[in-house]
């Protein structure tokens, strides 16, 4: 069973976001850059598929910064071959762009399962897997929180809106959109993550330029216009715990 | 290309999903701007019996011109693979102005699919359009980003918030209209069953007190604290999806857009910061009390009362305060 995971830096939402002198976009030098949640359950179920029934993980990722932690602690979990891409992406991207650069290597690896996260925080123009499935002319699920593997198929649970589950089947090879691995992302101690890099290895593909064709132009982004706000209760716990039970009382809810 | 609206019409066991209304709603607004006609798409199977009927049904107060319902066995429940297949023949076909869908666990694999396949452009998180102007919500509710409507046909998924679900209602039923199906043979991809939920949780959808906890809550132990808290509300505990992801609760027990919509009385939103996957599912609520270190969390713009503490010390002074304003 071979495994490709194709995953996304995305901003950390924990720091303050600025937009640019361009107003189009985020401030690149003012932001951290992160793996998307959603791909970090897609390394995950790949590794536990892994350990479950055997095979290879290759974990794909473009070079932003930080992209050699997120790969080397991939590999401390337990991926196999670790692959960056370079390129002129200074210009920016997108899902689209991502996905046409993540093509062609996923195509020459000819994996039996090709796992994403489902999506991305700040994307506007659609899922990398669903556009790469039909890139690769592939069948694909989307929302998917299991996976189970038999004689060329996979059977998944899938999310359906209103909290319902649906069990699906998927004939391989298929590209998998993931919102969660059967259990959360492992914790690998800095130390082990350390020792990869010591040893490990990044193969780095060129991925020349990127083409963002299938997204649409971005005017002018911004942080929300606040036109509401809750009426703030401050003080200590207590004090802000003494007002609230006074308000949920007279709302008349105790 | 005209400038028709196609509202793809989402359904889970008979039942419209109100996002399908706030699309309809939306498409109302474009054709008062450009003209042309709202054709509502609804792909099923009668088959499928109830299902079907009871979707017929609803169909008659969709705000749309048109219906046009496509009806084969392989579309009874929703796979992307046979209802791309189909959407993508009759977008191709007929191009309108724009394809609507939700931006939902349905509609989003869709709307990726589509792009790729038809080559045409796609929008996702978008809240609204208004004159040719397109606006979506991203990173977690922090960024609204605004551009012009590509001027081809194109695809667009919608979050809840800029329209409301009765915008979408209409007392004049459409024309409706069966489309031959075509073409759904050689399919990868299949539906098996839904999984139902385990019985005997409790059904966070009709409670009237609900305490929801997030990220902010760091450790499994502190769950005790936020049982306690609502223990002494008469009510339950919920999460948004990161706190579901770790197993601390069942996934009966999420609230967004993978999880169910509340409407509880008193929502108290612990350490949540408001990403809108979470909060479309809480609009609902009566009252929306938000606790967050963060002061620009997004949760607070939608919050009556707000408090920047430390959730992990609130949750036991607030359960102590509770019980001692129950008992005076």
């Amino acid at each position: 069973m071979k495994i490709i995971v194709p995953v996304q830096l995305v901003p950390d939402l924990v720091e303050e976001l600025v937009v640019d002198g361009s107003g189009t976009a985020l401030d690149r030098d003012s932001l951290r850059w992160k793996i998307s949640e959603p791909d970090d359950h897609a390394i995950e179920q790949a590794i536990l598929l892994k350990e479950k029934g055997g095979g290879e993980v290759i974990v794909l990722a473009l070079g932003l910064e930080g992209v050699e932690d997120v790969l080397f602690t991939a590999a401390a979990k337990g991926a196999d071959k670790l692959i960056k891409l370079t390129g002129d992406f200074e210009g920016g991207f997108n899902a689209h762009a991502m996905a046409r650069a993540f093509l062609p290597i996923v195509k020459e690896s000819q994996p039996d399962l090709v796992l994403t996260g489902v999506q991305t925080h700040n994307g506007m123009d659609g899922a990398v897997g669903a556009l790469l499935a039909e890139y690769l002319e592939a069948p694909y699920v989307g929302y998917i929180s299991g996976i189970s593997l038999a004689g060329g198929k996979a059977t998944l649970r899938k999310d359906y809106p209103g909290g319902l589950r649906a069990e699906m089947e998927v004939t391989l090879p298929a590209v998998l959109g993931i919102s969660s691995a059967e259990s959360a992302p492992r914790y690998v101690p800095i130390s082990k993550v350390r020792l990869v890099m010591k040893t490990g290895k990044i193969e780095d593909r060129d991925a020349g330029g990127f083409d963002p064709g299938g997204a649409a132009s971005v005017r002018r982004m911004f942080p929300p216009e606040v036109t509401e706000r809750a009426t703030m209760i401050g003080g200590s716990a207590e004090e802000v715990a003494a007002k609230l039970a006074e308000i949920i009382k007279e709302q008349g809810l105790i | 290309m005209n400038q028709d609206i196609f509202v793809v019409i989402e359904h889970v066991r008979g039942q419209v999903a109100d996002i399908s209304y706030v699309a309809l709603a939306q498409a109302q607004a474009l054709v008062k701007e450009t003209g042309g006609k709202i054709i509502a798409l609804l792909l099923g199977s009668d088959a499928s019996g109830i299902s079907w009927d009871s979707f017929a049904i609803q169909a008659r107060n969709l705000a749309a011109d048109s219906a046009w319902t496509f009806d084969h066995v392989a579309l009874g429940e929703f796979t992307s693979e046979a209802y791309g297949k189909t959407l993508a023949g009759v977008i191709k076909e007929k191009p309108p102005r724009a394809v609507l869908l939700g931006d939902t666990t349905v509609g989003a694999e869709l709307a990726g699919l589509l792009s790729a396949r038809l080559g045409l452009p796609l929008i996702t998180s978008c809240m609204n359009i208004a004159g040719g102007t397109y606006t979506c919500k991203i990173c977690g509710g922090k960024m609204m980003v605004s551009g012009d409507l590509p001027m081809e046909t194109v695809l667009v998924a919608m979050i809840p918030g800029g329209f409301k679900v009765e915008q979408g209602k209409s007392d004049k039923a459409p024309e409706v209209t069966n489309l031959p199906v075509r073409d759904l043979g050689g399919l990868k991809v299949a539906f098996k069953q839904y999984i139902e939920p385990e019985a005997g949780d409790v059904d966070i959808a009709t409670q009237k007190v609900l305490v929801g906890v997030g990220r902010g809550i760091e450790r499994q132990d502190n769950m005790e604290l936020a049982k306690e808290l609502a223990e002494a509300l008469g009510g339950a505990v919920c999460a948004s999806r990161p706190v579901v992801d770790q197993g601390w609760l069942p996934t009966t027990r999420l609230v967004g857009k993978s999880g169910k919509t509340i409407k509880p009385k008193l929502y108290i939103a612990l350490g949540i910061s408001g990403a809108p996957e979470h909060t479309e599912a809480v609009t609902g609520s009566e009252m929306i009390i938000a606790v967050n270190k963060d002061p620009a969390a997004p949760i607070f713009e939608m919050a009556k009362y707000g408090a920047e503490v430390d959730m992990l010390d609130l949750m036991p002074a607030l359960s102590e305060a509770i019980r001692k304003v129950k008992g005076g």
